[in-house]
This record gives structure tokens, C-alpha cells and sequence, in this order.
């Protein structure tokens, strides 16, 4: 099968999630990415290298779980910006690279003389895609982030919670995937504009602005009606914002730690699932109207009957009615026990030249044409000097091993 | 010019996936939202603008830079329109049920022939193969069943798990929408060829949960929810503080660096909160600690445990004195990675993000005043994102579609 990116090589400094996980998709679909690391530091810029989780009995640098998910398929080289000769390196893979991408703390890339300007100057056309929380210009742009402080700042943490209770926010880094991806959309409109015109362009993500589009109706009906969503009571995330719903929410099941989410859309989901609930009470509840000015009575009743079900009865109860249901998955019954992420294809194992075979998180979209594909694990430290060097850059073994010598790499 | 200006894109009106349609409109994209005779449901969700009382402020901020055009696909003829209207699109953005496409005719097998640049996004629920994908669901049961609300939540688990708000399912899915039609149409502009692209919500869903699914793949470990901060297999120290105004932070990773030690008892110094602080000593322990301070020691080294507790007791302190944005602002002054817990209003009216001119607005006819918007995701200097026209009125577009049609 066709590679829809193998005709771009990205020179890339991201780590973590966020940035990481941009050039992830890049590479899952032929872009050649070649991931620089720093080999004073053990490439360690990137915190999830050489973190947990790991492969029982595994350990160590080369064996970080988080770290492996998110570089599949990139080539891995190391090189010493400290060094002159490390600064040279760098400028020939710039000359043949049609992206550099990074996450670093704004001004970063700068310092170590890599900043836009000396970008253009070693490619005009090049592209060049920074990622950072608060962007690089603006009052707070010496400011460091990380997802959950991204989600803070946004109104992402305060619109996810329950009433009478702090926000809850994000149980994971949602704006470190959704920051890579937008990273990811960066780059390839910046590369579709050099592809339509040959130019190249300073892309500048600020990762909390594209969190806060992620509200857009809340931020409205502030600037259109003047109406805040800091109130007296934490916002009820688990009922409808939009469509009026009722009941709408996630209730208890029987078993341990067991719940099931079920919306009731209109009165036609109503009266069916009055069919099931067959008790009197659903009697008092005929209208909407009815049932939206009182979700709190309504959902202690229903998670009266909900508690009495095992979870997965229940959705297949629900579902031949149908009304939009579903169990709260857990990580094993939705990797190892759903069939439709299976059969999707979703779990690639990759093989990892330190950690073995391993399976990661794939892509959820199948292309007919050029579909991404993912077999590598991220790459060891410097696991591919060799051959990017004599491959892409003209070096010959004996120079490469030199240059490992004198620290270059 | 914006980056897909020229780019025709069919699509079939429905909210799952108006926010991929927006992110291309938004970018340059000719986007055609198709709607049926009565309009797209949404036109009926709050919020609504308070001056007319029953403009759909949802609908607005979905469907900026679209056109749209009404077509009864019951009707032979408007099926006609469809088929015309796709044989000269570049995308096809829809999520129909699996097999409606195929009975119209104008599935991709039908229509690729006639157009075979065409890109063809379906996404459904749980992808186009599976019959699941036709049951009915809302932004609440994908979520639940991609896996997201298992991590988020509460330490008190009777508390339910939540869902975060705002539709993030819907947008999850369409992320992934739009950056298959980015990486397709960068293959069509080197090959010429389009492609068809089965996108599944709750597949993306289930990859954009972090370690609750790597921690299940690496070591079939499982994380566990807690209040305000990352789920984990091992329970963590809690990072969401209450502020002396009432407001919340998030305090992230506390001090671990000599300088951030000193910082944070300069702060606490400034603040005359030291005398009162048992900890003192461990905080200047900290700032004069030589070598590494290794955090992989915290629970086995009494004297980095106390440390390290001391940072996040130092914190703790402070933050009961203070409001929540000078505790922002005074920690990531001390190089400490922490935020403000804004709400939506909140946060875009800061003036970081007035600054960045991430304040967009659009003329609406009839409003004597603009309407601010969200501003743009990212910054295209040399092909920018652009607020052009507001979301259309239903089937505003109809008749000039159909004359270009002829």
C-alpha cells in the first residue's frame, strides 16, 4: 500500500505527549520523522523516556511504556547542540528536512541558535511548528505548562465535574493528545501551503487557545448574553449542555466500582424505557418539561433500578430498545474484550529493539488507499545515527563512530 | 490565502461532526452544509441569543464560514442535486447510517468513479463495518464507551465518573476527521488520487485516554480516577488546591529544583507565612541541596520524602492567603508549572490571550455590535485562519449552489 506522507521528513524535537503524539500520526502514515535527542541527558528533555509503565521484570532508559505509545515508527539520533560540530549536524539535516517541529518552553530552540530566522536562513522554505502552552508571544509566554495546567487555565478542568463537589477535571492529559493533534493539523496545513505555494511558515501553537475553542458555545453565550458559567454550583457535567435531556447522566451498577451511562433524547426514549424500569413511579414523569425540572429526583430513582443490573445486561437491555446506552468501559473490557476496537484494528503490536513486542495505541481511522501503519517501537537513544548520517547526510560508518567518540552524538 | 481556500466540502449536516466541518471552513474550505427541509436539529440547541430569543449561539459557533443548502433526499431530484454536488467536491464529510449512502447511490463505490479525487469521510460511531454503529448514542454513551469517564472523576468512588463537558466526544471524532482530509489531500496533491477515510468516534476515544491505556498494554495495570488530577495505578498526592478567593488551581508538579526551593521561600518570606511554617527547614534544606534531587527516592529517603512534602505543604499555605491568579502568576514567576482554574468566561478575558488577538469577531446582520468569538487554534502567519461569514441561515445558500450546479 501507498504512504500518503512519504515524501516528508520532519526534524523533530518534540517529547512528551503533546508533541509527541503530533509526529506520531505523521509517522504512522510515511513521514519520516527523525527524532533528536540530547545524549548528555540521556535524552531525558522528554520525561517519559525511561518512565513507568514497564513490561514486567524491564526497566531502564529503553523502556519506558508512555515513551514507546508515543514515538512509533520515528527514527531515533542523538546529537550534542552544545558542540560545534553538533550545530553542523543539525544545520544538514535542517537542509534536508521539509518540517522542524518542537515543544520545548518558548525561546528554547532560539537560544541554542535555531530560532525561525536562522531556520530560513538554512531553508527558506522550510517549516517550522512550535507547540507550547501559552504560545510564544504574550504576557504569559515565559510560562510553563503541562496537560493538566493547559485544562486549568482553558475552563476544560472547571466544565468537568459535579455539583457540590471541587471540578473534577481530567483523570488524563486531554489537552496533550488533543494539543497533538492540533499539532499535528498545524504542520500538515503548513506543509498543504508549501505544497499549493513553496513557501514555508512559522506556525505558533499555543496550546491553551485551541483548548479554549473546545467551548466555543459557553465562550457565546458569555460575550453574545453576558451569562457566566461560574456560578454557585460547579457545573453538572454528566447532564446535557445542549439538547435538553433528562435522564441523562452515569449511574451506579451492581459490581465493583460498575456503572452504565444512559440519555433519554426525547419521549419516544422515555416511554420505551418506562417498558423496562416497569415500576409506578416513571408515572410521574410522562413530559419533558417534567423530567428536566427534576433530574436530581428522577436520577436518584433511576439509579434506584440501574443498581440492581450488572452493567453489561443492562446496555444490552437498553440497546434492544434502543436507547442510547452504554457500560463505563475499563481499560481491559475496552482492549482486550470489545470486539469493535478489535476488529478495528485499533492495537498494533509494534516490536521495540529493547522492550520486544509490544502493543500501542494505533490510529481510529482506516484509509482505503493509504492506511497508516505502525511495526517499529520508538527508537533506542541514537538508534538510527548510522544510518541517518550515512543515509541522509553522507558520513561514512568509520566518520559516524568518530563522532560518537568526541561526544557529537 | 488560507490553506484550503478552493476546497469543496460536502457536509451532511449532523452534530457529530459540524466541528471537523468548522475546522476546515475556518481554514479557507468552501463547506456546503447540507440540511433537510425542516434544518439541522441543532439550530434548536441552547444557548441562544438573548436579543432574538431563538438563534442558536451552539449553532453559531459550529457552523462559522459555511453555506448552507437545503436538500430533501426522499426527493429524486434533490438526490440529483447530491449526486452533482459530490461529483465536483474534493471532500465528503458525513456520518450517515452504514449503509444509507450505499441505498442513495452515493457511496463511495458510486461516486469515486465520476470523481476519483473525491475524499470520502465517514465517521460513525464505532466505524462502518460495525453494526453498532447504528445504535443510537449520544457525546455521553460514545464517551463512556471510549473510556475517557473511567479516568475522571472523583477520590470518593460513589461518586459517579464524569464526563467532561462540552461535547469533547463529538470533537474527539471530528479531530480525527479533519486530520485524515489534511493527510489525504497531501497525498492527492502529490498522486491526484482521493481515498475513502472510515473514521470511528469511539476508537479515537479510546486512544486519547494516556496511560489508562498504555499502564492496560505494557503491564495490564489498571489507573484508578482521583480528584482533579491523573488517574494512576498507584494513588498520587492531590494537586487541586482551594485559593484564599474561592477559586481553585492546579499546582501540577511541585518543587524539585534547588532555585524553585529558594523561589517558593522567598515568596513564602514576602509573605510573612515562614515564622508560621513548620516546614521551613526542609524548604531550605531543598534550596541548598547539591546534586540530583532524586524524586524516585520520595517514600524511601526520609529526607527527600520531607522535602518534597514540604514544597507541596509550602504551596498549600501560600495558596490559603492568596487568590487563585496570584497564585498563578506568583508560582510561574518562582518557574513553577502551575494554573488558574478558569471557567470559559474567565479565561477569554484574560489579557494574555487578548494580547495574542485571540479575540475574534464577526458582523452579524441585524446586531449593531460584532460578536466576539474564540479566535483561531493555531497561528498560519502566511495562510491564516479566518472568521469570514456567520453560521448561514437554513438553506440560505440553496439557490446559488444550485445555479453553480448547472
Amino acid at each position: 500500500m501507498q504512504k500518503a506522507l512519504e515524501n516528508f521528513r520532519i526534524c523533530d524535537f518534540t517529547g512528551q505527549l503533546a508533541g509527541a503524539g503530533a509526529t506520531k500520526w505523521l509517522s504512522a502514515f510515511g513521514a519520516e520523522v527523525i527524532r533528536i535527542e540530547d545524549p548528555v541527558r540521556d535524552g531525558r528533555w522528554d520525561i517519559l523516556r525511561g518512565n513507568a509503565p514497564f513490561k514486567p521484570g524491564q526497566k531502564g532508559l529503553e523502556h519506558g511504556g508512555g515513551f514507546n505509545n508515543h514515538n512509533t515508527d520515528k527514527l531515533g539520533i542523538t546529537l550534542n547542540l552544545r558542540t560545534q560540530k553538533g550545530k553542523e549536524i543539525l544545520t544538514e539535516l535542517i537542509k534536508v528536512s521539509d518540517a522542524v517541529t518542537e515543544n520545548f518552553a518558548a525561546g528554547v530552540l532560539d537560544r541554542w541558535g535555531f530560532g525561525y530566522e536562522a531556520l530560513k536562513a538554512i531553508k527558506p522554505d522550510i517549516v517550522y511548528v512550535s507547540n507550547c502552552g501559552f504560545g510564544h508571544e504574550g504576557p504569559y509566554h515565559r510560562f510553563k505548562t503541562w496537560g493538566p495546567i493547559v485544562q486549568a487555565i482553558s475552563g476544560l478542568t472547571f466544565t468537568s465535574g459535579l455539583p457540590d463537589q471541587p471540578p473534577a477535571g481530567w483523570g488524563y492529559s486531554y489537552m496533550d493528545h488533543t494539543g497533538g493533534y492540533y499539532m499535528a493539523m498545524a504542520i500538515m496545513l503548513a506543509l498543504r501551503h508549501k505544497q499549493n505555494t513553496g513557501e514555508g511558515q512559522w506556525v505558533d501553537l499555543a496550546c491553551t487557545e485551541a483548548a479554549v475553542t473546545l467551548n466555543g458555545p459557553a465562550v457565546l453565550d458569555w460575550t453574545v448574553n453576558g451569562t457566566k458559567l461560574r456560578k454557585e454550583d460547579q457545573p453538572h457535567s454528566n447532564r446535557s449542555q445542549f439538547q435538553p435531556m433528562a435522564p441523562h447522566g452515569i449511574y451506579p451498577c451492581r459490581g465493583d466500582d460498575d456503572w452504565i451511562a444512559l440519555s433519554v433524547r426525547n419521549n419516544d426514549d422515555w416511554e420505551k424505557l418506562v417498558t423496562l424500569i416497569k415500576d409506578d413511579w416513571t408515572g410521574a414523569y410522562p413530559k419533558e418539561s417534567t423530567r428536566l425540572s427534576q433530574q436530581d429526583e428522577l436520577d436518584s430513582l433511576v439509579s434506584s433500578w440501574t443498581s440492581g443490573f450488572d452493567k453489561f445486561e443492562l446496555e444490552a437491555m437498553l440497546r434492544a430498545l434502543p436507547i442510547p446506552a452504554s457500560a463505563v468501559r475499563k481499560p481491559q473490557e475496552r482492549i482486550d474484550q470489545d470486539s469493535t476496537t478489535r476488529n478495528f484494528g485499533l492495537w498494533p503490536t509494534v516490536e521495540h529493539s529493547a522492550m520486544g513486542k509490544v502493543q500501542v495505541d494505533g490510529q481510529p481511522v482506516q484509509f482505503s488507499e493509504t492506511n497508516w501503519h505502525q511495526a517499529r517501537g520508538a527508537p533506542c537513544l541514537g538508534e538510527h545515527n548510522e544510518d541517518v548520517l550515512t543515509r541522509l547526510l553522507g558520513y561514512s560508518s568509520e566518520e559516524v563512530a568518530q563522532l560518537a567518540e568526541e561526544g557529537v552524538l | 490565502m488560507s490553506v484550503l481556500q478552493g476546497i469543496r466540502v460536502i457536509e451532511l449536516a449532523n452534530e457529530r461532526i459540524a466541528f471537523a466541518g468548522k475546522l476546515m471552513a475556518d481554514m479557507g474550505a468552501d463547506v456546503v452544509l447540507v440540511e433537510p427541509p425542516q434544518g439541522d436539529p441543532t439550530r434548536g440547541y441552547p444557548p441562544f441569543d438573548g436579543q432574538t430569543g431563538n438563534k442558536s449561539l451552539y449553532f453559531w459557533h459550529y457552523h462559522t464560514n459555511k453555506r448552507s443548502m437545503i436538500l430533501d433526499l426522499d426527493k429524486a431530484e434533490d438526490l440529483d442535486h447530491l449526486r452533482k454536488l459530490i461529483s465536483q467536491a474534493d471532500v465528503l464529510l458525513e456520518t450517515e447510517p452504514i449503509q444509507r449512502l450505499a441505498q442513495l447511490g452515493l457511496d463511495y463505490q458510486d461516486t469515486s468513479p465520476e470523481n476519483p479525487g473525491l475524499i470520502h469521510i465517514a465517521v460513525t460511531p464505532y466505524g462502518r463495518d460495525a453494526p453498532e454503529s447504528d445504535l443510537p448514542q449520544t457525546d455521553l454513551t460514545l464517551m463512556a464507551a471510549g473510556g475517557p469517564p473511567w479516568s475522571c472523576g472523583y477520590d470518593d468512588h460513589s461518586l459517579p465518573p464524569v464526563r467532561g463537558w462540552g461535547n469533547q466526544a463529538f470533537h474527539t471524532g471530528s479531530h480525527f476527521a479533519y486530520m485524515s482530509a489534511l493527510t489525504a489531500l497531501l497525498y492527492r496533491g502529490e498522486s491526484g488520487a482521493g481515498q475513502f477515510i472510515d473514521v470511528s468516534i469511539t476508537a479515537a476515544l479510546n486512544v486519547t485516554t494516556e496511560a489508562a491505556s498504555y499502564a492496560w498494554h505494557v503491564c495490564e495495570a489498571t489507573v484508578q480516577r482521583q480528584t482533579g488530577r491523573h488517574a494512576a495505578v498507584v494513588p498520587t498526592g492531590e494537586t487541586q488546591m482551594l485559593c484564599a478567593d474561592g477559586k481553585h488551581v492546579n499546582t501540577g508538579v511541585p518543587p524539585r529544583f534547588p532555585r524553585e526551593f529558594q523561589n517558593l521561600l522567598t515568596w513564602m518570606k514576602s509573605l510573612n507565612l515562614d515564622k508560621e511554617f513548620p516546614e521551613t527547614v526542609f524548604l531550605e534544606m531543598g534550596a541548598a541541596w547539591e546534586g540530583q534531587f532524586d524524586l524516585s527516592k520520595i517514600g524511601e529517603d526520609d529526607t527527600i520524602t520531607a522535602i518534597f512534602s514540604a514544597g507541596r505543604d509550602g504551596l498549600k499555605l501560600i495558596a490559603q492567603t492568596v487568590s487563585a491568579y496570584e497564585f498563578f502568576v506568583g508560582c510561574q514567576e518562582a518557574g513553577l508549572a502551575v494554573g488558574i482554574i478558569y471557567s470559559p468566561e474567565e479565561v477569554y478575558e484574560d489579557e494574555h490571550f487578548k494580547a495574542r488577538g485571540f479575540q475574534a469577531s464577526l458582523q452579524h446582520p441585524g446586531r449593531s455590535e460584532p460578536v466576539r468569538y474564540p479566535g483561531a487554534p493555531y497561528k498560519l502567519p502566511a495562510s491564516p485562519w479566518s472568521l469570514r461569514h456567520p453560521a448561514p441561515e437554513l438553506g440560505e445558500h440553496t439557490q446559488e449552489i444550485l445555479s453553480s450546479l448547472e
